[in-house]
C-alpha cells in the first residue's frame, strides 16, 4: 500500500487550508442565508466585452496564443496603464498576461525567491502569499498593520523586520480585506525604506480601480526609483467584473517579466484565447464600466459604514477594495465566534478577520459587493443579532 | 443630485435616511431635492414594479399602433389627449417611423382590449388605421428581468474567490 504521506512533498502537506472555507461549508447548508462573505464582484461582466468573446467564438479564434499574450492585448494593457497610472510599460517585454492575479503572484515569487529568503507580507492581507512563499522555500514575515494606522504599513514597522536576508515586499493595496489604501507620503517612505535596503516588491494592485477618496490610486512602481525593482500584479476580476475569466497581468522589468514568462511557458503555455480577447474590448472600451461600477460600490460602502458604526461596531473607514473590516472586539466574542453564532442565529454570512492572518483577530472582513437591498437585510440581521447577544 | 433620480428609478422604496447615507449628504438636503423635483414635475410618482403573469389575475397587455393625421396647429397633441383620457390607455408615445402613436392599453381580456380599440380609439376623428399587437409574455420590464429563466442568480461564494 503506497503512504502517500511520505510521497507526498512534506512542505506542500504542511501548508494550511483557508480558514474561509468552513463559513462556506455551513451557509450552503442552509436556507436564507444572507451572504456578505464573498470577495467578487456581483455585476455581471458588461454585455459589450461578453459580446466580442463571443464574436471572437464565431470566428473561430480558439488557439494557443503566444505565451505573453496577445500582442494587442498587451499594447491595449500599456496604454491601460499609461492612461491611468502615467507609467508606461512596453508591450514587447514587459507584460506577461497570467492565469488571474494569482498565477503572476505565484510566478513573481517562483522567480525571484530562492529557499531561506525572506518575504515580507502585511497582514491582514489576501491568503495566498504565504503558502505561494512557502512553496518556493522563501520564509514568510509577517508586518502586523493596525487599525489605528488605517490598516496602512508604515516605514517604521516595515524596516524593523529587514534582515539581510530580506529579498521581497509583497505590498497588497488596496488592501483585501481591510479596505485600506496608502496615500502618496506613505508609499513614498515605504519606498525610501526599500531602496535603502535594496528590496524587491511585488505589488499586488488588483483593487486598483476600487478607490473611494479623493487621491487617485498610485501604481507602486510610478514612485521614483521603484519601476526598476517592482513588479506590478493587475487584472481583469475586479475592475471590469471579469473574475471567471481568469485573466490577469504582470508588468514590470523585462529581465524579471522573462523569467516569469519561462515559468508561465511551461506551466500554462498561454491564458486563456477568449478570455484574452474580452480583455482587449475590456482595455478599449471598458473606463467607463469601471466607473459605474466603483460609483456604485462607492454608495453601498458608505450603506455598509454608517450601518455598522451606527450599531456599534466600530468601522474604520475603508477607501478601496469592496471591504469593510469592522471590529467585533466590543461584543466580547473572538472573530470566529462571532461568525459563528451571527450565522447560526440570524443566518448572516461574514468571514472572520484571522482567516486574514492573526492580526485580523477581533475583526470580521463584511463585502459589500451585494445589491442595497441584500445589504440594508443584512444590517437589520446583524443589528437583531446584536441585541440580543 | 441627480444620483437621487437614478436610486429611485431603481428602488422608490429608499428613505430620504437611506438616500442621505448612500449619497453622503444629510437627510434635510435629500428631502428639499426630492420636494423639488416633486414640484418641478421631473418625479411624477412612486410604483411598484409588478409582475402580473406570476398573479392569478386576469390580465391582458397590447401594444397599439395608431397612425393618425395631425391637426392644423396643434399636430399630433389633441389626439393623442383624447386616446391618453381613456383608464384603459397605460401609455401613450409619439413615435418616429412607421406609425405616429404607440399606445399601451391593459384590459381583462383580449376580447376587451380588441373591443376597446374598435369601440374606442378607431373612431376618433384623426385616426387613419390601428394595429393591434397583444403583448404574449414579459422578458424585462423596467430595466428588470420578469422571465425566471433568465432571472439573475448568486452563484458566487463556491470558493475563497478572492
Amino acid at each position: 500500500m503506497i503512504d502517500y504521506e511520505k510521497i507526498l512533498n512534506p512542505t506542500i502537506q504542511r501548508l494550511k487550508p483557508s480558514g474561509i472555507r468552513r463559513f462556506f461549508d455551513i451557509a450552503n447548508e442552509m436556507e436564507d442565508v444572507i451572504s456578505l462573505s464573498v470577495g467578487e464582484p456581483d455585476f455581471y461582466t458588461p454585455w459589450h466585452i461578453r459580446e466580442e468573446a463571443i464574436r471572437t467564438l464565431e470566428k473561430g479564434r480558439t488557439r494557443y496564443t503566444p505565451n505573453r499574450g496577445l500582442l494587442k492585448l498587451r499594447e491595449e494593457i500599456s496604454n491601460y496603464l499609461y492612461r491611468h497610472y502615467e507609467e508606461r510599460y512596453l508591450p514587447e517585454s514587459e507584460i506577461l498576461v497570467t492565469v488571474g492575479g494569482s498565477e503572476a503572484i505565484d510566478l513573481c515569487m517562483r522567480a525571484l525567491l530562492c529557499p531561506g529568503d525572506e518575504v515580507l507580507i502585511p497582514q491582514p492581507s489576501f491568503v495566498c502569499y504565504v503558502p505561494l512563499a512557502q512553496m518556493t522555500g522563501g520564509v514568510p514575515v509577517i508586518l502586523e498593520t493596525r487599525a489605528e494606522n488605517g490598516f496602512r504599513l508604515t516605514a517604521e514597522e516595515l524596516e524593523k523586520k529587514i534582515t539581510e536576508n530580506t529579498k521581497l515586499l509583497v505590498f497588497p493595496y488596496p488592501n483585501n480585506p481591510t479596505g485600506a489604501v496608502m496615500r502618496r507620503e506613505d508609499l513614498e517612505a515605504v519606498a525610501e525604506v526599500v531602496k535603502r535596503h535594496n528590496l524587491f516588491v511585488l505589488s499586488d494592485e488588483i483593487y486598483s480601480t476600487l478607490t473611494y477618496g479623493t487621491e487617485p490610486h498610485i501604481m507602486f512602481s510610478h514612485l521614483p526609483g521603484m519601476r526598476e525593482r517592482t513588479v506590478v500584479v493587475n487584472g481583469f476580476s475586479k475592475s471590469h467584473s471579469m473574475t471567471g475569466w481568469r485573466l490577469g497581468y504582470a508588468a514590470g522589468p523585462r529581465e524579471v517579466i522573462g523569467q516569469m514568462t519561462k515559468l508561465h511557458q511551461f506551466a500554462i503555455m498561454s491564458a486563456p484565447t477568449t478570455s484574452q480577447y474580452a480583455a482587449i474590448e475590456a482595455m478599449k472600451n471598458g473606463d467607463d464600466d469601471i466607473r459605474q461600477m466603483r460609483e456604485q460600490y462607492d454608495m453601498r460602502r458608505r450603506l455598509i459604514v454608517d450601518g455598522l458604526n451606527s450599531m456599534g461596531l466600530s468601522c474604520f473607514e475603508p477607501e478601496g477594495a469592496f471591504y469593510a473590516f469592522p471590529s467585533v472586539k466590543s461584543t466580547g466574542l473572538t472573530s470566529a465566534e462571532f461568525c459563528e453564532r451571527l450565522i447560526y442565529s440570524k443566518h448572516v454570512a461574514v468571514v472572520p478577520g484571522d482567516a486574514f492572518g492573526e492580526s485580523g483577530e477581533g475583526f470580521v472582513r463584511i463585502s459589500y459587493s451585494y445589491s442595497i437591498k441584500h445589504i440594508t437585510e443584512a444590517l437589520e440581521r446583524i443589528q437583531a443579532f446584536l441585541r440580543e447577544l | 443630485m441627480e444620483r437621487i433620480l437614478e436610486l429611485l428609478q431603481n428602488d422608490c422604496a429608499l428613505t430620504p435616511a437611506q438616500l442621505a447615507v448612500l449619497l453622503g449628504k444629510t437627510e434635510e438636503e435629500i428631502k428639499k431635492a426630492i420636494r423639488q423635483y416633486e414640484k418641478d414635475g421631473v418625479i411624477k410618482g412612486y410604483q411598484a414594479l409588478i409582475n402580473w403573469e406570476r398573479t392569478d389575475a386576469q390580465r391582458a397587455q397590447a401594444l397599439i399602433e395608431l397612425r393618425v393625421s395631425p391637426q392644423k396647429d396643434t399636430g399630433f397633441d389633441e389626439i393623442a389627449g383624447r386616446v391618453m383620457n381613456f383608464p384603459e390607455v397605460q401609455s401613450v408615445y409619439l413615435m418616429s417611423g412607421g406609425y405616429d402613436l404607440a399606445v399601451v392599453v391593459t384590459g381583462k381580456t383580449m376580447s376587451d382590449i380588441a373591443m376597446f380599440v374598435a369601440r374606442r380609439l378607431a373612431p376618433i376623428g384623426g385616426v387613419l388605421s390601428t394595429a393591434t399587437h397583444f403583448i404574449l409574455t414579459k422578458y424585462k420590464d423596467g430595466g428588470v428581468t420578469f422571465n425566471s429563466d433568465y432571472e439573475e442568480i448568486d452563484e458566487r461564494g463556491s470558493n475563497l474567490g478572492d
